[in-house]
């Protein structure tokens, strides 16, 4: 079925247009009329206007579309007078459009640019923000009072789902975990040795390894990992969940999505967040000692008993205290995310997108107060 | 009306199997030109598998689609590219793209298929939004603020958008009001009636089936049992057959159709 070429004259007879078209009438041969109509549309009287249908081979609906256009504003409506000649479908076809159809006009979206629109945006932006930050903590107190009287019936914890969380959440991460850290403490030894050797205490390239992994980069690298990882994934799965209406389905059922869904993830990353830190830790020392052998020829005895004797345990007490915090914030951010999903696709996409940007967000806000308070501790 | 009744479509020969789990086996099948066909069959018969492997989304196991004669799994990408876009689709949820308004969604196979101008689109997209039965608001709205039903409307719309030649519809009117649902067969009937459309319906909707159906597949026992108007069905002896037309609810639409 090959297109046969369509085409259209116009011709004025005794005070009438008539509008001759020929060939196929369809969706794939109108293009070139559409501004031919357009203008006959725009200047016509449309009683004055007469259409020829003996000319028409196939026609669709897109052509009886724009046939009609001339015709649809006459104020008697579409009558006999309006047509000319005979064709198998396209009278009955044109009156079902003009019948069925609206017209509407295309409505012209409001997008003007100025001082005032921008200022408009930037502040429902801050509001929206704010917002987010009441409903955040709110989700905060619910889980945790959720977390609190399903503690006082222990029983109710579910294991099954945290279990399964620690593994997938935890265990699977820990060698892109240790990998990272590793070479954070590898690039941290470098960058000391180098620096320290011009004041020839290249020695307290130990100090600063050992300092930084085990008061900042061990537990920066699991958390940020954690947050572009696992709270991705909870956003998501919890998120999918509501568009199906599971969660709808659960608390029908009786089931408090709270209890189900959020404090075994809760559960899982607290516990998880200060063991990978840990291992994350011992990668960082490792990546710092084996550059410290082959850059400086600290022999990896001497590297460990220096450590043991000039870096303060409370180093390592003070970035094993972050983790479980930074478990639990990255966890319930990616909860709230993934219950606050809507219907479609699109805010899926948005609140994963927001659940890891907040998340590391709030990880680096957390570790600054934590280094603040630290610092007024004098530990 | 010898050239309405040569098969635009024949399914020869089908076999569908999800591992070991056999869905058709040996399954033939033809729908003629022009006709609107309905297909039934119990929930897991696999009619929707069946759907999508006519419409090329599934490969058979076995067995082969011809369109015009032509196997539909031999065409090169250019004529396969050419046929598709003579189909329109309405999938069971209306398979709407989220990220864009109904009016866009319609507008996406014109502006992909087509060279009409934006303008004309956006016309023609309304005209096909108006002829399914929606509102004047609904062409700006996105799908996830429409309705089950709407929603299926909007997906017919954009089924339509290109005038395809062959339609299928996979459930088109479960969950519509009987209001809509009778509107929704009256509208494929009147667009078969005026653009020669052949259609082919899904469906469970025993009203349907009374309504605009020409020819009813049954598909039972991995194969299509009979292929024949509604009227012989009723007549039928499988089993099946006769539970779904002769059960309480297949009673009463034959009642409603005989008054």
């Amino acid at each position: 079925m090959s297109d046969v070429a369509a085409g259209l004259t116009i011709e004025e007879e005794g005070g009438r247009v008539v509008l001759v078209p020929t060939g196929d009438w369809i969706v794939d041969t109108i293009a070139r009329f559409a501004s031919d109509i357009a203008r006959i549309d725009h200047d016509i009287d449309p009683g004055r206007v007469m259409i020829d249908l003996s000319g028409i081979d196939r026609i669709d609906t897109a052509g009886a579309y724009l046939l009609a256009r001339p015709i649809h504003r006459a104020r008697d409506g579409v009558t006999e007078q309006h047509f000319r000649g005979d064709h198998a479908t396209a009278r009955r076809l044109i009156q079902l459009v003009l019948e069925k159809a609206i017209n509407s006009e295309p409505e012209i979206e409001d997008r003007r640019f100025g001082f005032i629109q921008a200022a408009a945006r930037v502040g429902a932006g801050l509001e929206s923000a704010w917002k987010e930050m009441i409903a955040t903590f709110a989700f905060f107190g619910h889980a945790i009072t959720s977390f609190a009287s399903t503690s006082a019936r222990p029983w109710r914890f579910r294991m099954t789902p945290i279990f399964a969380v620690m593994e997938v959440a935890g265990v699977n991460a820990l060698p892109i975990i240790a990998v990272l850290s590793f070479f954070i403490g590898a690039v941290v030894a470098f960058m000391g040795a180098n620096l320290l050797e011009t004041f020839g205490a290249s020695i307290f390239t130990v100090e600063l390894v050992g300092i930084a992994v085990l008061r900042e980069f061990g537990v920066l690298i699991t958390a940020i990992m954690l947050a572009g990882r696992s709270d991705s994934a909870f956003t998501a799965a919890i998120g999918s969940m509501k568009m199906q209406q599971e969660i709808d389905a659960m608390r029908v059922l009786g089931i408090d999505p709270y209890e189900a869904l959020v404090i075994p993830r809760i559960v899982a990353c607290v516990i998880m967040a200060p063991l990978l830190t840990f291992a994350a830790m011992i990668a960082g020392i490792v990546g710092g000692l084996l550059v410290c052998w082959s850059a400086l020829d600290i022999s990896p005895q001497f590297f460990v008993t220096r450590i043991h004797d000039s870096v303060p345990i409370q180093n390592f007490w003070v970035g094993m205290s972050k983790a479980p915090v930074f478990g639990a914030i990255i966890a319930i951010i990616g909860c709230k995310q993934g219950l606050d999903v809507g219907g479609d696709v699109e805010s899926l996409g948005r609140h994963v997108t927001a659940s890891v940007v907040q998340s590391i967000f709030m990880v680096i806000i957390v570790d600054a107060l934590f280094a603040m308070m630290y610092l007024e501790l004098g530990i | 009306m010898s050239a309405a009744s040569t098969p635009l479509i024949e399914v020869r020969g089908l076999k569908t199997a999800f591992g070991t789990h056999v869905i058709h086996d040996g399954l033939n099948l033809e729908v003629r030109r022009g006709e609107i066909m309905g297909l039934v069959g119990g929930s897991g018969t696999g009619k929707s598998v069946l759907m999508n492997t006519m419409i090329g989304l599934k490969r058979p196991d076995a067995g082969e689609i011809f369109y015009n004669g032509r196997a539909l799994g031999k065409m090169a990408d250019s004529e396969r590219a050419r046929l598709e876009s003579h189909w329109g689709v309405l999938f069971q949820g209306g398979a709407l793209f989220s990220a864009l308004t109904v009016r866009e969604n319609v507008m996406a196979p014109m502006r992909e298929h087509t060279d009409l101008p934006r303008s004309l689109m956006s016309e023609l997209a309304d005209m096909k939004i108006a002829l399914t039965g929606l509102g004047p608001e609904a062409p700006t709205k996105f799908p996830s603020e429409l309705s089950g039903g709407m929603k299926k409307r909007a997906g017919l719309a954009r089924a339509l958008a290109l005038d395809p030649d062959v339609l299928f519809l996979d459930e088109p009117t479960a969950g519509l009001d009987p209001i809509g649902a009778a509107a929704f067969d009256s509208l494929i009937r009147e667009l078969r009636d005026a653009l020669g459309l052949t259609v082919f319906i899904v469906t469970h909707d025993l009203d349907t089936l009374f309504a605009i159906c020409d020819r009813v597949a049954v598909l039972a026992e991995k194969r299509c049992v009979a292929v024949a108007p509604i009227d012989e069905l009723l007549q039928n002896d499988h089993p099946w057959i006769r539970e779904y037309f002769r059960g309480p609810r297949g009673r009463a639409a034959t009642m409603a159709r005989e008054g």
